[in-house]
């Protein structure tokens, strides 16, 4: 024990290797040998947790509702009662803001009855006209930045209106500006909770690794069964997703408060609300800010997927566009989804970071400029509506509201490029497939499946142990039993053996693109940039075009994990080489060493622990893209995560099946993180 | 005692609901019937289509997008209202599923026969890629048109995700004497079936897909293959070899079981609506051949065949 631990790690990966070879050849298939297999002895799990699921929802403590539509008392179960209260006030928000933007009669319903409007036809809540609300979004951009993001607004409220997805894009809107304010205080509160409190630190921090390793489908499920569907279902699982990196960083943020500032502040005499909100949550406002960012990537990163249970908008049409092969129609809308993130997190960017001006001493105009301005707009707004019910006689008001698939369309243009990609590189392309079928991905995922459960578990602890020591040994272990008592296994490796593919590829790009692309400040910030747009745009519009250039095959899954996975791998890069002191690049350079020596042994090493963030980020955006993948078709975990949705025991199957992925997931992530704390410590970063 | 008093509670509450009922001219509740829709062209646009014959009723309707298989389960706790093409085949499963655990029931069947089966491009026949199509047969002796570089040189049949049938295909080729000749692969939807039809026309590539009929497919020609006739038990699950082909199927309509209760006269229109084959045709073509939008389609239907929906509404 003593003496290997001396020796240098590359021996012990060597007789490591050694062993797992001399496993992976002797043992050989056989289903009732535990070495190759280990028997499902939790086979039962899944219906166990649908049983437990069930009985909460739908027979625990029963109490006896008047429902008046049918005249009839009617047994509910407490806990369905409380989470359809939650539904009904989350959906009155959301119809409350949607009707604001689009006009309708929910929200007078909420306060009179469906019977009282469907006797008064005048009482229905009509829409802002289009052009006041982007009027009101281009004020807003001015007066919290000016010009660049009132320039911004206005290009993509125009884009939105002039290709006639206003109504889409507000229905996403009203449900985003209702789960990412959740996400975010839910997120902040639980942050600042865990910073005072050892305990809950402690007890959430396995809670958010498994929401943020859990592929999103395998919780839709329940979701529905508890929430029900709709948009607040949609809502629901959108801040499941959406909440975990803002809890992350607000802790991340917290911590680093310096004690001096906490001082100062009790010193002039803060209350204890005071001292959290005056004082330490504005010192910690930059990690914060990067986790409201995060929250509204990801809340549009849901929108396809939460329409699966119901959300209205722009996800729905995208899907509806890719099953009639529309592809120019979903990229369109896709440009949408991404155009109302980008303002959505410039606008809550330059909003925190707005600083009060406490001494200025202005007049009533003066400070109510811009309420002024926009009441102008308003005013204009409608006037012009008003006018063009005269001027437009077909029955669309395209000052009012422009109608759905009724603006321009540059459909045509991207079919037709679609289709010159198709021509000019398909031959070549699929004599390429041939081969990574063949030649690779086929004897890789046989070598996969061919691996005795021995000789896995041999190669994953070992390695963890030789990188983090026993404890990181055990803890991965304990993740892959519970695959491997499962009877999921072999789906496991298939899954495995997609995201190993997917996440070596991808990093080689990333790694390469971001070391370019950092040796510059302008090529940093575009790529930064790039990988920006990547990550809200829905990752189902490629899935079309690249199932038509590469089949259904895993080549197909493969080229959609990749472009998305390799995301994390550049960012990563690039901030990690573009935090490298420059000083040392010129002691580097002092030294006499020239520019590639300089990368491998000064920025590499130095850059290094932050990279391998980036890698384990990497590996969970590879796992979810893959999961996705079974949209392709997939012989994997996700391939069974979607047939979860139409099962007997979907509840349990998908909330096990994600638990396999999520375990994959942190066992990786528990071997990188060790290793990457390990070098940070060896060379004396913080 | 106590069950006995429970059960003329019942009783006494039941013939208080039959008397009420029989006795009170019952309208229909102003609350939304909620229509689910999925995402393909003729489900839509016959959610338009339906939630329009209802709003000529008087009704408030609410359409709300879900998924196809999980559909079921909201219809059953009573966040959607209704659901009007379950297919047997496709949706046979989740459906029953549903009404087995209560809340889901059956509203009747369209009148459109419907086929959901393994088939080939017809343009695959008439270019004599697999002489001897449409019988089941030929394909013993053309598995080589039907290869791709991941079938490990066995003709592919693309089936529906897993969801759908689960293991039912698979079976039928191993039944069929054909598992040497040929695999299946499960693609993830419907849209990657779509996309590989469109990819094998461009490329002349011969393909074997799982497809359904009435489908948008029908204007370009799709042929189904013939296999051996369809006989009650011949599938595995109900105790047969699993060598036949598809049933001709139906198309079902489900509704929430509150729905007769809280809107009679919707309910009583949409147990007899009953669409065919053409209507069906009509309503995608509008969508997928003219272009125009689902709501557009629906509208433009309602109002060119009055003839063919109005009768249900009396």
């Amino acid at each position: 024990m003593n003496y290997s631990s001396k020796q240098p790690k590359v021996i012990q990966f060597a007789f490591l290797l050694v062993v797992f070879f001399t496993l992976y050849f002797l043992i050989g298939p056989a289903d009732s040998n535990f070495f190759w297999r280990l028997p499902p002895l939790i086979k039962e799990l899944p219906l166990l947790i649908n049983n437990a699921a069930n009985y909460l929802m739908f027979e625990w403590m029963p109490i006896d509702v008047y429902d008046p539509e049918i005249e009839e008392y009617e047994q509910r179960a407490l806990v369905k009662q409380i989470t359809r209260a939650i539904s009904g006030a989350l959906l009155f928000s959301i119809e409350f803001i949607r009707e604001i933007l689009l006009g309708g009669v929910k929200t007078i319903v909420t306060f009179s009855s469906w019977d009282f409007v469907s006797e008064n036809k005048w009482a229905r809540w009509p829409a802002l006209p289009w052009t006041v609300v982007a009027g009101g979004a281009i004020l807003l951009g001015y007066k919290l930045q000016g010009k660049g993001l009132a320039f911004l607004a206005a290009f993509a409220t125009s884009y939105i209106a002039i290709f006639g997805q206003w109504e889409p894009s507000m229905e996403t809107l009203s449900f985003v500006l209702i789960a990412a304010p959740i996400s975010v205080i839910l997120g902040l509160a639980l942050g600042v909770w865990a910073f005072k409190s050892r305990r809950v630190d402690t007890t959430l921090q396995p809670l958010l690794n498994v929401a943020q390793t859990m592929p999103h489908y395998s919780y839709l499920v329940p979701v529905m069964v508890f929430f029900g569907v709709g948009d607040h279902a949609g809502a629901i699982a959108t801040v499941i997703f959406a909440t975990p990196p803002m809890v992350r960083l607000t802790l991340l943020g917290l911590k680093k408060v310096s004690p001096e500032v906490v001082e100062a502040g009790m010193m002039s005499g803060c209350s204890n609300y005071q001292l959290l909100f005056k004082v330490v949550i504005p010192t910690a406002r930059h990690d914060i800010l990067i986790g409201v960012n995060q929250v509204i990537m990801q809340c549009l990163a849901m929108a396809v997927i939460a329409s699966f249970i119901g959300a209205k908008g722009l996800g729905f049409n995208l899907l509806l566009a890719l099953n009639q092969l529309r592809i120019g129609q979903a990229l369109e809308l896709g440009i949408c989804i991404t155009l109302i993130a980008v303002v959505l997190d410039k606008l809550s960017l330059a909003w925190a970071n707005k600083q009060t001006d406490y001494f200025s001493d202005l007049s009533f105009f003066e400070r109510h400029k811009y309420s002024l301005l926009f009441l102008a707009v308003f005013v204009a707004g409608t006037l012009l509506a008003y006018i063009g019910t005269f001027f437009f006689k077909e029955g669309f008001n395209y000052f009012y509201i422009i109608p759905h698939n009724k603006g321009i369309t540059t459909e045509n243009f991207w079919q037709a490029g679609v289709d010159w990609i198709w021509d000019t590189f398909f031959f070549s392309l699929k004599a390429f497939n041939v081969f990574l079928i063949t030649k690779v991905l086929m004897p890789m995922k046989a070598a996969y499946l061919g691996m005795p459960v021995i000789a896995t578990f041999v190669l994953v602890m070992g390695t963890a142990f030789i990188l983090g020591r026993l404890r990181s040994a055990l803890i991965v272990g304990g993740f892959l039993l519970f695959i491997a008592l499962t009877e999921w296994w072999d789906r496991a490796l298939i899954t495995a053996y997609m995201a190993t593919f997917g996440v070596i590829v991808s990093s080689i790009i990333g790694i390469t693109v971001g070391t370019l692309c950092s040796q510059n400040k302008f090529s940093s910030k575009a790529i930064l940039l790039v990988c920006d747009t990547f990550q809200t745009f829905p990752s189902f519009i490629y899935l079309i075009p690249v199932i038509m250039l590469f089949g259904v095959t895993d080549t197909s899954v493969l080229i959609a994990v990749i472009v998305y996975a390799t995301i994390p791998a550049t960012r990563y890069t690039v901030e990690g080489l573009r935090s490298v002191p420059p000083e040392l690049h010129d002691a580097g350079s002092m030294s006499g060493v020239n520019r590639f020596q300089r990368w491998v042994s000064i920025e590499l090493p130095l850059a290094f622990p932050h990279m391998m963030l980036g890698i384990n980020q990497t590996v969970v955006f590879a796992l979810f893209m893959v999961i996705i993948g079974a949209m392709i078709g997939t012989d994997d975990l996700g391939q069974f995560i979607l047939k979860a949705l139409s099962d007997k025991n979907g509840i349990g199957n998908g909330l096990t099946l994600g638990l396999c992925v999520a375990f994959i997931g942190l066992a990786v992530d528990q071997i990188l993180r060790t290793w990457a704390n390990e070098r940070k410590k060896a060379l004396g970063l913080n | 005692m106590f069950s006995i008093k429970k059960t003329t509670g019942a009783i006494i509450a039941g013939t208080m609901l039959a008397f009420s009922a029989s006795t009170v001219a019952v309208a229909d509740s102003s609350s939304p019937i909620k229509i689910p829709t999925h995402n393909w062209s003729s489900q839509v646009v016959m959610a338009y289509v339906i939630g329009g014959i209802f709003e000529s009723m008087g009704n408030n309707v609410e359409y709300v997008p879900a998924d196809s298989q999980a559909v079921y389960e909201a219809i059953r706790i009573g966040d959607i209202t209704i659901s009007h093409e379950v297919w047997q085949s496709s949706f046979g499963k989740s459906f029953y599923n549903a009404m087995a655990k209560g809340g889901v029931i059956d509203a009747g069947t369209h009148s459109a026969p419907t086929l959901e089966e393994m088939g080939v491009p017809t343009w695959v026949i008439d270019k004599g890629l697999c002489p001897g199509l449409p019988n089941w047969e030929a394909l013993k002796n053309c598995s080589a048109a039907f290869v791709t570089p991941d079938s490990g040189g066995k003709g592919r049949w693309l089936e529906g995700p897993q969801s759908w049938h689960g293991d039912l295909m698979p079976t039928r080729v191993k039944a069929l004497g054909l598992g040497d000749k040929y695999v299946v692969k499960f693609a993830g939807g419907a849209d990657a079936l779509w996309a590989d039809l469109a990819s094998a026309k461009k490329e002349g590539r011969a393909t074997i897909i799982f497809n359904w009929t009435p489908n948008f497919t029908d204007a370009e020609g799709f042929t189904f293959i013939e296999f051996p006739e369809y006989t009650d038990g011949c599938r595995t699950a109900d105790g047969g070899d699993g060598s036949c082909g598809s049933p001709k199927g139906w198309l079902k309509k489900a509704a929430n079981y509150k729905f007769p209760k809280t809107h009679p006269k919707a309910y009583t229109a949409y147990s007899k609506m009953s669409f065919s084959t053409t209507d069906i045709g009509q309503m995608a073509a509008l969508v997928d051949i003219d272009k125009l939008s689902h709501q557009d389609a629906a509208k433009k239907w309602l109002a060119d065949h009055k003839d063919r929906w109005e009768h249900y509404t009396k």
